[in-house]
């Protein structure tokens, strides 16, 4: 089916792909949500975009790999390490990708936005030393590198853990590989986002962030710190950026500096979609998108997987701004 | 932090100058101030065959020509006024002005260049038109159903919008891609008897003056326009919406279709300095359209000052001049310029050269901070 | 009309007095919150109405559903004939009602003149291809906008101030300014909503005059306010609501003495029944 003269609709392809495609929208769509978590607490919390997000996660990707470099893993060196290893330098590097991930958003929250606050300013200047920082930053990263690409040390060998053949039940789809690192993705999203709401909904602090969400002159009256508690919220969510980052750079295996535009684009895509303010919305925003693109990619072609995300973003804006579940960790939009 | 307050005291002091000169030339009588204002306009058509050395752009080695420096800032300049129009007028935060700029070049290039996909080869007094009205349509179009989002929304919309016409720019066959169509006309015209160049083309590639002439000629005339809509039914309109939405609805301003005026007017002057981009370029692909000039755009306008046609220029001229005069920048062009968005959003978020009305709404929103504080 | 008259106050209205707005069964309800409770009253054209009723009554909320500014879940609104309800904000200014507020919204970092002139702009027709080509209509319009602030200002009492910053007026004078603003707009009916908040009597004696000259220049006036002076005063006749329902309607005189008026602004006594 001829959209355009660049454009065919190929539906035929998107069912024979079906299970790939959907298993690799899904393992996108996990990123996506958990660099959306950031994006919608934040919102949640100030209802800001922190469009410096992107950024945050940024810096998580690149200071994993330092860090694995000095250890000795770099890229296109060696063998696969021994399992051992492997978890341990997974786990130092996550701890070194949230570290600086987190504290580059406390950073940003301090310099950036807090003297903004303070002043009362409105949205619009918010949005605008948000657009500086991630520029900045981005761009930081791109002098300190030369603009040149970093690989990322293959440290996990995937290995495919699942077959599934939907032609044995008949269907005319093509048979998928499910590896390791796919499965291993997927879950470390679902456990973060659950670690996440239940901090949110079951400790004090957690407490603290929904309750400055919903009326911040309340809270501050109970006695809550407005300041800590938005500070936390910028940490939590370069927690997740971090967790993402490394997810990100055992998928992708290359980064550049610029890769933070476009992911936080549909991360923050993801949110909306969701219902913007709302975890649950993200996880599922996120996997949503994930699935929408990659089949986009399968009926379009892959040149038009991108506008998918803009595509997405523009019509749930316009038709219902409150996403698929609504707002719920702040008051709703007037 | 005794570096902060010695910039703040510095830059008071630079504020009470501007509005010493601001007094003073508001007491003027009307005569004198439309004389300043044309040996003004006379200076800047002068400027690039001038020589001033230390703002010439190619006294340095390796140095642009300055004519094509002017011409360029200039077709900024008007691209800067026109989202003037939509962000610091109407209070419309459009991250996404490049689509109209790409739309507003594209057509030129398709409609006028014997390589597009268009068989027919329009001569370019015609293809202007057509692209103002592709334009504005396109803001209409963009406009009727995402006006009604609240700001910050309505500022990622925009954006998104931006970024599927670069993606379509890219992708699509009508626009060539990346290879790009070539040999767009310019305007008509040939150098007169006795000048350097006589007999070629005016609008050519040898000397970007000639664009910089008419672009100038352009942004007066887009400058008169807009001024005079300032203080009309319009320009009320639209300062009415801004300073509360609600309250303007219930005096019976139509506050849509004044937003969505402002929106159709802004995408008509990006695309007429998109036309002038293409025709001046003579060739376009989809690497011209990115995402991090609609930004600049933006920072260039909200760092000149909102609302003010002059200090949008200003900020326009610095953020484009400055990389080309000190050329050993431009690496670190972007870096700078993000830097500087934050800083100077952090002291002074009105802008450099704020309207008066601009600087007091954010004064009162301080204040009212600062008592809420203290209240509270 | 006859059928949106109610029968009681039919015997009471004074020959050739016809309704101008009508609420008719208006209900809003907010979640679980019951706002306005079967609302019903009318307006009379020319008359001076005053709505009553202890905070949190339900008055602006009415006045909000009046305006367009909310939709009710139940009812409608009733101007000069037509529908009111679902319409929007700018439209029914166009039909003929405006308001001010209780917490002044002027625009304020315009001048004086400046806010009076938007609320002429609500029945000019001039855009944005006539105000770039300085067309015979925008000249027009812009002159008499002019004309109608300078003569609105000097109705209110701020003749001279036209060039004053809305912002830096003193408070009696925007609330001044608020109703110049309003009138611009050319109502058949003025909506106030507690223009007397915050005035010393002398004030509030130059807004009854004022409010009085405003009927006599031919508009009707819907009134909400607490100083029961003032009301009685200047009220034809009164409405009181409480808790969203309305309880009395009537002349003064009769509102003064209804026991129910009593009891809801100061609660019924220890000792009876």
């Amino acid at each position: 089916m001829k959209i355009s003269a660049s454009m065919t609709a190929d539906f035929g392809d998107l069912w024979h792909n079906l299970a790939d495609l959907t298993v690799s929208g899904l393992t996108q769509g996990s990123i996506y949500a958990l660099i959306a978590l950031g994006y919608t607490l934040v919102y949640g919390v100030l209802q800001l975009i922190n469009f410096a997000h992107s950024e945050v996660f940024l810096v998580g990707t690149y200071s994993s790999i330092i860090l694995w470099g000095w250890f000795g893993f770099s890229s296109g060196a060696g063998a696969v390490p021994a399992l051992g290893t492997v978890i341990v330098m997974l786990l130092l590097g996550t701890l070194m990708a949230s570290a600086v991930s987190g504290g580059t958003a406390l950073l940003i929250e301090r310099i950036a936005y807090r003297p903004l606050r303070r002043k009362n300013a409105p949205r619009l200047i918010f949005l605008i030393t948000a657009i500086g920082a991630s520029v900045a930053i981005s761009e930081l990263v791109g002098v300190l590198t030369e603009r040149k690409p970093w690989g990322v040390p293959a440290l996990v060998r995937p290995s495919v853990q699942w077959h599934i053949d939907p032609r044995d039940i008949g269907l005319d789809i093509q048979p998928v590989d499910i590896t390791n690192l796919q499965i291993g993705i997927v879950l470390v999203t679902i456990v973060m986002w659950y670690a996440l709401d239940t901090f949110l909904n079951k400790t004090k602090f957690g407490l603290g962030i929904r309750s400055v969400a919903q009326d911040e002159d309340t809270a501050a009256l109970m006695g809550v710190n407005k300041d800590r508690v938005i500070m936390l919220t910028f940490l939590l969510g370069g927690l997740a950026a971090g967790v993402a980052a490394v997810l990100y750079n055992l998928k992708i295996g290359t980064i550049t500096f610029n890769i933070g535009f476009l992911l936080g684009i549909k991360a923050f895509t993801a949110a909306v979609l969701g219902g913007i303010g709302n975890l649950r919305g993200a996880l599922l925003g996120g996997l949503a998108l994930g699935l929408v693109e990659n089949w986009g990619a399968g009926m379009f072609g892959n040149s038009w997987m991108n506008v998918v995300a803009f595509v997405v973003l523009v019509i749930v804006l316009m038709f219902r701004p409150t996403g698929l579940l609504g707002e719920s960790l702040g008051r709703a939009r007037a | 932090m005794k570096v902060v307050d010695k910039l703040r005291a510095a830059d008071e002091r630079r504020v009470q100058f501007n509005q010493g000169i601001r007094g003073r030339w508001a007491s003027l009588p009307k005569p004198a101030r439309i004389a300043g204002a044309v040996a003004g306009i006379v200076l800047l058509f002068a400027l690039p065959n001038l020589n001033i050395p230390f703002i010439r752009t190619d006294s340095i080695a390796g140095g642009t020509s300055f004519g094509f420096v002017l011409s360029s800032i200039a077709i900024y300049v008007l691209v800067a006024i026109g989202l003037n129009v939509v962000i610091g007028l109407a209070g419309l935060l459009d991250l996404g002005y490049i689509g109209f700029y790409a739309v507003g070049a594209y057509t030129v290039a398709i409609f006028g260049s014997p390589n597009s996909i268009v068989a027919t080869e329009y001569p370019w007094l015609v293809c202007i038109p057509i692209a103002i009205a592709l334009t504005m349509v396109s803001g209409v179009i963009l406009g009727t159903p995402t006006l009604r989002l609240r700001g910050d929304y309505l500022a990622i919309v925009t954006l998104g919008f931006g970024e599927i016409i670069r993606i379509i720019a890219v992708n699509s066959a009508v626009t060539n891609g990346q290879r790009g169509i070539a040999a767009i006309p310019g305007p008509p015209g040939t150098w007169p008897a006795g000048s350097e160049f006589e007999g070629t083309p005016l609008f050519g590639p040898v000397d970007a003056r000639p664009y910089y002439w008419l672009t100038l000629v352009l942004i007066v005339a887009v400058v008169l326009g807009v001024r005079q809509l300032e203080r009309s039914r319009v320009g009320r309109s639209w300062l009415a919406v801004r300073e509360d939405e609600d309250a303007a609805s219930l005096m019976g301003v139509q506050a849509f279709k004044f937003k969505l005026w402002a929106f159709a007017i802004g995408a008509a002057i990006g695309g007429l300095s998109g036309a002038l981009f293409a025709s001046r370029q003579a060739y376009i692909n989809s690497n011209s359209f990115n995402l991090l000039l609609s930004v600049m755009f933006v920072a260039a306008v909200v760092l000149g000052g909102q609302g003010n046609m002059f200090g949008v220029t200003i900020g326009t001229v610095l953020a484009f001049y400055l990389p080309e005069r000190f050329r050993e920048f431009q690496e670190h062009r972007d870096l700078v310029f993000g830097l500087a968005l934050i800083v100077i959003m952090v002291l002074r978020p009105q802008g450099l050269f704020p309207s008066r009305r601009r600087a007091k709404e954010l004064a009162d929103r301080k204040q009212e901070a600062k008592e809420a504080m203290a209240g509270g | 009309m006859a059928d949106t008259v109610e029968p009681q106050t039919a015997a009471k209205a004074a020959p050739g007095t016809e309704t101008l707005l009508s609420v008719d069964q208006v209900t809003l309800r907010f979640g679980g919150v019951v706002a306005l409770d079967a609302v019903d009253f009318e307006v009379r054209r020319g008359e001076i109405l005053a709505l009553i009723g202890p905070n949190g009554a339900g008055k602006t909320t009415c006045f909000n559903v009046m305006t367009g500014l909310y939709k009710p879940t139940d009812g409608r609104v009733l101007f000069d004939g037509q529908r009111v309800t679902g319409r929007k904000p700018h439209q029914i200014t166009k039909m003929g009602i405006a308001r001010t507020f209780q917490n002044i919204r002027l625009f304020p970092e315009m001048t004086a003149q400046e806010n009076i002139m938007v609320g002429a702009d609500a029945h000019h027709k001039t855009s944005v291809i006539g105000a770039l080509l300085r067309l015979p209509r925008h000249v027009r319009e812009e002159r008499d906008g002019r004309r109608l602030a300078a003569e609105l200002l000097e109705f209110v009492g701020l003749e001279g101030r036209g060039g004053e910053l809305a912002r830096n007026l003193p408070y009696g004078d925007q609330r001044r300014l608020e109703i110049a603003r309003a009138l611009a707009t050319r109502p058949k009916l003025l909506c106030l909503d507690e223009p007397a908040a915050g005035f010393n009597p002398a004030e509030k004696e130059r807004l009854q005059a004022l409010i009085g000259d405003i009927r006599d220049r031919g508009h009707t006036v819907l009134l909400i306010e607490h100083d029961m002076r003032l009301v009685m005063g200047v009220a034809d006749r009164i409405v009181v609501l409480e808790f969203g329902q309305k309880i009395a309607d009537g002349q003064p005189a009769t509102i003064r003495e209804d026991p129910r008026v009593i009891a809801a602004y100061l609660g019924v006594p220890e000792d009876a029944a």
